[in-house]
C-alpha cells in the first residue's frame, strides 16, 4: 500500500534518495513512468492513468479448444487475455540480461532472510577481490542507506534502492539503479536483495546467478520452510559457520535438506568474520565469471 | 507473499484489456494461479477486494484456477504431481527434478459488459 496517500498503489521506489521514476537509465523509456507524483496535493476521486507502454494494447484472438463451465451474462461477453502476471518484469528481466551479457558483467541477486549476514558477506568478498576485479552493488532495503554505507567503505561503487513498502527488488528498479553506476567499467555486480525469503524468489532481475543465504543461525529447517527461494537458487551460501558449534548447527541435516529442495545447487560454506571458506567462494567467484568475459 | 502487488498487475492488465476492447465494465475476472507460486488464496481474495474499488472491476467476481506442480525426473523421466518442493521422485526416490508446471500466474479471460 501507498503510505503516502493511502491510495492503494505501492509507495515511491527511491534510488540513492531520488525517486525511481525520475533516475535516468539507459534500459528503461520514459514512456514507462508510473506517473504517481506525491510533490503535488491531490484528491482520490479520480483514476489513476496508469498508460504503459509495455502493455498489450490488443486482445488476442486464438481458438478454444476447452469449454469453460459457465456462459457469460446475458450482456456480457468474454473477452480472452492469457497474459502471465509476471510477463512485464520478465520482458525487462531479459532485457537487463542482455545488457549485462553485452558488458561481459558477472550479475549476482543474493537473496536470504533480513539478517543472513549479505551485506557482511559482500563486504568481504569486495575487499579480496579488488582491485584485480571490479565490482558495483546495488542494495534494497525498504529504508535507510545503512547498508550502502558499509559497503561503500570498501570503495566500490554503491546504489541504495529504499523500495518504500516493497517486499523484493523487480527487473525495472534494477534497470533504474544500473544507470547510476557506470556498469562498462565494471566486471562483477553484485545485486543485495530485499531481506525476505519469500517474495524475491518470483522475481528475476537479469542476473546470471542467484545465490541464496542461509546463516547457521536460522536453522538447519529453513530450506525446508521456504523451498522456493532455495530451489530457484543457483548457490547455497551457509553464512557465520564460525558461530556453528555455538548453536549446535547441524551441518549434515542443513545439506541434506539443501539437497532435498535442490540437488543441484553447489553448496559454499563461509565465515566473512574468520575469513574461512572465502577463499573458495571467492575463487568459485573467478570461475563463474570467466565465460562471462569472454569478448 | 506480495499478493497485493500481483492483483494490483491482474487489476492493470484486466482494465487496459477491456478498455481496448471498448468495454465499460468488467464483471469477472479468471486467473490462473500454480500452487507451486506460494500465493496464499485468502491473501489474493483480500487484495482482490481491497484493490478494485476504484477500477472497473468494482462489481467484479474474482475466478481462480489452482495449477498443480507437476514435475519430470531427470534421472528415471517420470512426470508425476506433487504438491511441494520437499522429496524425491516417487518412481526412483532420486530429488532430481524439474518443474513443468506450478508456477503460473496468469490472466486467463474476463467477462466484461
Amino acid at each position: 500500500m501507498c503510505v503516502e496517500c493511502g491510495c492503494g498503489r505501492p509507495g515511491p521506489t527511491r534510488i540513492d534518495g531520488k525517486p525511481a521514476d525520475q533516475v535516468p537509465s539507459p534500459l528503461v523509456e520514459d514512456g514507462g513512468r508510473h506517473e504517481h507524483d506525491h510533490a503535488r496535493p491531490h484528491q482520490h476521486d479520480h483514476e489513476h492513468p496508469h498508460a504503459r507502454s509495455h502493455e498489450h494494447p490488443h486482445a488476442h484472438p486464438h481458438a478454444h479448444d476447452h469449454s469453460h463451465d459457465h456462459d457469460p451474462a446475458p450482456g456480457s461477453r468474454e473477452i480472452a487475455v492469457h497474459q502471465s502476471v509476471f510477463a512485464a518484469n520478465d520482458r525487462m528481466a531479459e532485457r537487463n540480461r542482455g545488457f549485462f551479457r553485452a558488458l561481459g558483467l558477472l550479475t549476482l541477486n543474493v537473496v536470504s532472510s533480513p539478517g543472513s549476514g549479505k551485506t557482511a558477506l559482500l563486504q568481504k568478498t569486495i575487499e579480496r577481490l579488488q582491485p584485480a576485479t571490479r565490482v558495483g552493488v546495488i542494495v534494497g532495503d525498504l529504508e535507510t542507506d545503512n547498508d550502502a554505507r558499509r559497503l561503500r567503505t570498501t570503495g566500490a561503487p554503491v546504489v541504495q534502492i529504499s523500495t518504500g513498502t516493497l517486499c523484493h527488488l523487480d527487473a525495472e528498479m534494477v534497470a533504474r539503479a544500473v544507470g547510476q553506476l557506470d556498469a562498462k567499467t565494471l566486471d562483477v555486480l553484485f545485486i543485495e536483495n530485499v531481506g525476505n525469503l519469500v517474495c524475491p524468489a518470483e522475481f528475476d532481475l537479469g542476473e546470471d546467478l542467484r545465490v541464496a543465504l542461509l546463516s547457521v543461525t536460522e536453522g538447519e529447517d529453513k530450506p525446508l520452510k521456504y523451498p522456493p527461494m532455495f530451489r530457484h537458487a543457483d548457490v547455497v551460501v551457509i553464512t557465520k559457520t564460525d558461530l556453528a558449534p555455538h548453536v549446535d548447527f547441524d551441518r549434515a541435516a542443513a545439506l541434506a535438506n539443501i539437497g532435498r529442495v535442490n540437488p543441484n545447487a553447489r553448496i559454499v560454506e563461509v565465515s566473512a568474520k574468520t575469513g574461512e571458506g572465502m577463499a573458495d567462494w571467492c575463487s568459485y567467484l573467478a570461475s563463474c565469471r570467466e565465460p562471462c568475459a569472454q569478448p | 507473499m506480495h499478493e497485493v502487488g500481483i492483483m494490483q498487475s491482474v487489476l492493470e492488465i484486466a482494465e487496459s484489456q477491456a478498455r481496448a476492447s471498448g468495454a465499460v465494465c468488467i464483471r469477472e475476472i479468471r486467473i490462473r494461479v500454480g500452487r507451486m507460486t506460494g500465493v496464499v488464496p485468502e491473501s489474493l481474495d483480500h487484495a482482490f477486494a481491497v484493490l478494485r474499488g476504484e477500477t472497473m472491476a468494482a462489481e467484479a467476481r474474482l475466478v481462480v484456477e489452482f495449477v498443480p506442480g507437476a514435475f519430470w525426473c531427470m534421472t528415471c523421466a517420470a512426470e508425476f504431481e506433487a504438491d511441494d518442493l520437499i522429496g524425491g521422485c516417487p518412481t526412483c526416490q532420486r530429488a532430481s527434478f524439474d518443474m513443468r508446471r506450478g508456477r503460473e500466474l496468469d490472466v486467463v479471460s474476463l467477462e466484461v459488459d
